[in-house]
């Protein structure tokens, strides 16, 4: 019998010839990812569970970004709890504040994950790792410590859509507006329990960064994964950064896909998500006047150093817009460090913006850029509830790197290439 | 597993945002989640709710973070069992990985209303509206998570060693 590329994973993982949609398997993990939000709630569940230790050193990771660096004291007790139980259970994998970065832009960048995994992470979007051929989905903190004790989780095997990419983006659009697109045109339980696949000769033209931000967002359709075909460019990745073998799985040709949505990536606008939800899409060109009161720019969705650079390309010479806060998140230390060697971080703070250390920060409502009642924010990260960023009557507004940085320079939501238009 | 509860109603896409706030989450004290539980969408949540209650809710619910905070706030608060129309999936996982009772009966969902009444058998899938006499039939567990359930979460199933 036929089947998906995260079928096939599935099966591997789980000593199968052949699985089945519905069907509930225990499979064998490759890693195993908490922060310092959810890995406390594991803790306290591993400990009862009297297990004795962590089933693989190497392959348990906690990653301190969330607030962190504390900010406030019981941040920090939470971020001590993590510590203390790395220590113990000699965890090689533990990422503090100096090494740490945000948790889906980190993991990658380190070589933690290869195509052809199984990942759990005890966060929503740990889905952003099928942009390398793995599976990788989010779970809860018992699934977590359940999985740090015995390597194994259980899973329902998802049915799949399939996108099929082709053709080629056009300037200033990029994987978060085609990920804005999809969640628009399915509904952000369009995908719910599913597999979303991507395939077809328009992966080419995105890269590896696009699609970590396309596979991220996955969530936001309700998905339980979304997972790329394996290419040249995720080989190329791979082979810079990861010590271990890709394991290559391909989709069958008459795999059971439920739908076969086509997309041709150049018919793709810039995109914005209206609050309170991710499928509240307008293309840029129809979102009217919406003066703003902060940009944030970063997050596991937006924070990589191709991020940082497409929102530099167009704040370079320019100035935020007077009442406009603007705050630029590099994901991690190395993307920290490229922003100041490669004079990112000059464009940055002459055009009027903070670059901040890497955090979840403003994402989740956390510290570095609370919103007061009835302000609005346009945001690259990935979700836009009621209350996300600040108060319960905040807006926040998703858009991609490229928009936020238009949108600070316009002091309202604006079109990247109309912004570039202007003289300087 | 029986319930009997009023019920509390809520709308399609309750998030896990609202359900609890990620300001909150500098603690994973079930008690002080609890006390803020779904407090953006509805202040009086955690004052007006008794234990035994049950909530019903629209499509999606439970969309969004992971944060088994969430499940762990609505089952600490009182409710005794969240029926919806369907849930997102890593909130389904959490709530039978931490014994919050859950069921998924759209229709259900769709005609049962605030304040109402509600008997729930989730052995044998049957919802009955005691308010308006009404019957309805969801799926039962498969057994697997049947287990989970009776063995009282993930953490006690392993204990006991059924999983392997």
């Amino acid at each position: 019998m036929s089947m998906t590329m995260t079928q096939k994973i599935l099966a591997a993982h789980a000593g199968l010839d052949q699985v089945q949609a519905g069907q509930l398997i225990l499979a064998d993990l490759d890693r195993v990812l908490g922060n310092d939000i959810t890995s406390p709630v594991a803790i306290k569940e591993f400990e009862k569970m009297g297990a004795g230790g962590v089933y693989d050193k190497d392959k348990v990771t906690m990653v301190m970004d969330h607030f962190a660096p504390n900010k406030d004291i019981k941040a920090a007790e939470q971020c001590k709890l993590c510590r203390e139980f790395c220590n113990e259970y000699e965890v090689t994998h533990f990422y503090d504040v100096g090494q740490m970065g945000i948790e889906h832009a980190l993991l990658p960048e380190k070589g933690l994950v290869a195509a052809g995994d199984v990942v759990i992470g005890a966060d929503s979007h740990t889905c952003t790792y099928g942009a390398l051929g793995a599976f990788s989905t989010g779970v809860g903190s018992t699934d977590m410590a359940c999985g740090m004790a015995t390597g194994k989780a259980w899973f329902k095997v998802p049915s799949a859509l399939r996108f099929r990419l082709h053709g080629k983006l056009r300037p200033y659009v990029s994987g978060k507006d085609v990920i804005l697109h999809i969640i628009g045109m399915i509904g952000v339980d369009g995908a719910l329990y599913k597999s979303m696949e991507f395939t077809g000769e328009g992966l080419a033209s995105l890269t590896i960064y696009d699609r970590l931000t396309i596979a991220n967002m996955a969530i936001e359709a309700g998905a339980k994964n979304g997972i790329f075909e394996v290419d040249e460019q995720t080989l190329a990745y791979l082979k810079e950064r990861c010590d271990r073998e890709p394991v290559i799985y391909k989709a069958d040709e008459d795999a059971p896909y439920e739908k076969t949505y086509d997309i041709d990536l150049s018919e793709i606008h810039s995109t914005v998500s209206f609050p309170h939800l991710p499928e509240n899409t307008r293309v840029i060109e129809e979102v009217g006047d919406v003066p703003i009161d902060q940009v944030v720019i970063g997050s596991c969705t937006n924070g990589q150093y191709k991020d940082m650079a497409e929102a530099a390309a167009i704040l370079k010479g320019r100035k935020v817009a007077k009442g406009v806060r603007a705050i630029v998140i590099p994901a991690t230390q190395d993307v920290y460090l490229k922003v100041v060697e490669n004079g990112l971080a000059k464009i940055f703070v002459e055009a009027g913006c903070v670059v901040s250390t890497p955090t979840c920060g403003p994402c989740l409502g956390g510290y570095m850029g609370i919103l007061a009642a009835g302000e609005r924010a346009v945001s690259t990260t990935n979700r836009n509830f009621v209350g996300r960023m600040g108060h319960v009557s905040s807006e926040v507004y998703l858009a991609s790197p490229a928009v936020a940085a238009a949108s600070a320079v316009a002091g309202k939501i604006a079109d990247p290439a109309e912004i570039m238009k202007e003289e300087i | 597993m029986k319930y009997t509860g009023t019920v509390i109603k809520y709308g399609d896409n309750v998030d896990t945002d609202v359900i609890i706030p990620a300001r909150y989450l500098n603690t994973s004290d079930p008690a002080e989640l609890a006390a803020h539980c779904m407090e953006d969408i509805d202040k009086e949540f955690a004052s007006k709710i008794k234990p035994g209650d049950i909530m019903v809710a629209g499509y999606n619910f439970g969309c969004g973070s992971s944060r088994e905070h969430a499940p762990i706030a609505i089952k600490e608060s009182g409710i005794a069992l969240v029926i919806a129309k369907s849930f997102a999936r890593i909130f389904y996982r959490n709530a039978i990985n931490i014994g919050l009772a859950i069921v998924e009966c759209p229709e259900a969902a769709e005609r049962i209303e605030n304040g109402h009444e509600v008997e729930a058998d989730l052995d044998a899938g049957v919802l009955r509206d005691l308010t308006t006499g009404e019957s309805f039939q969801a799926e039962p567990f498969p057994p697997f998570i049947q287990k989970i359930i009776e063995n009282g979460g993930l953490v006690a199933s392993i204990r006991k060693g059924d999983f392997r």
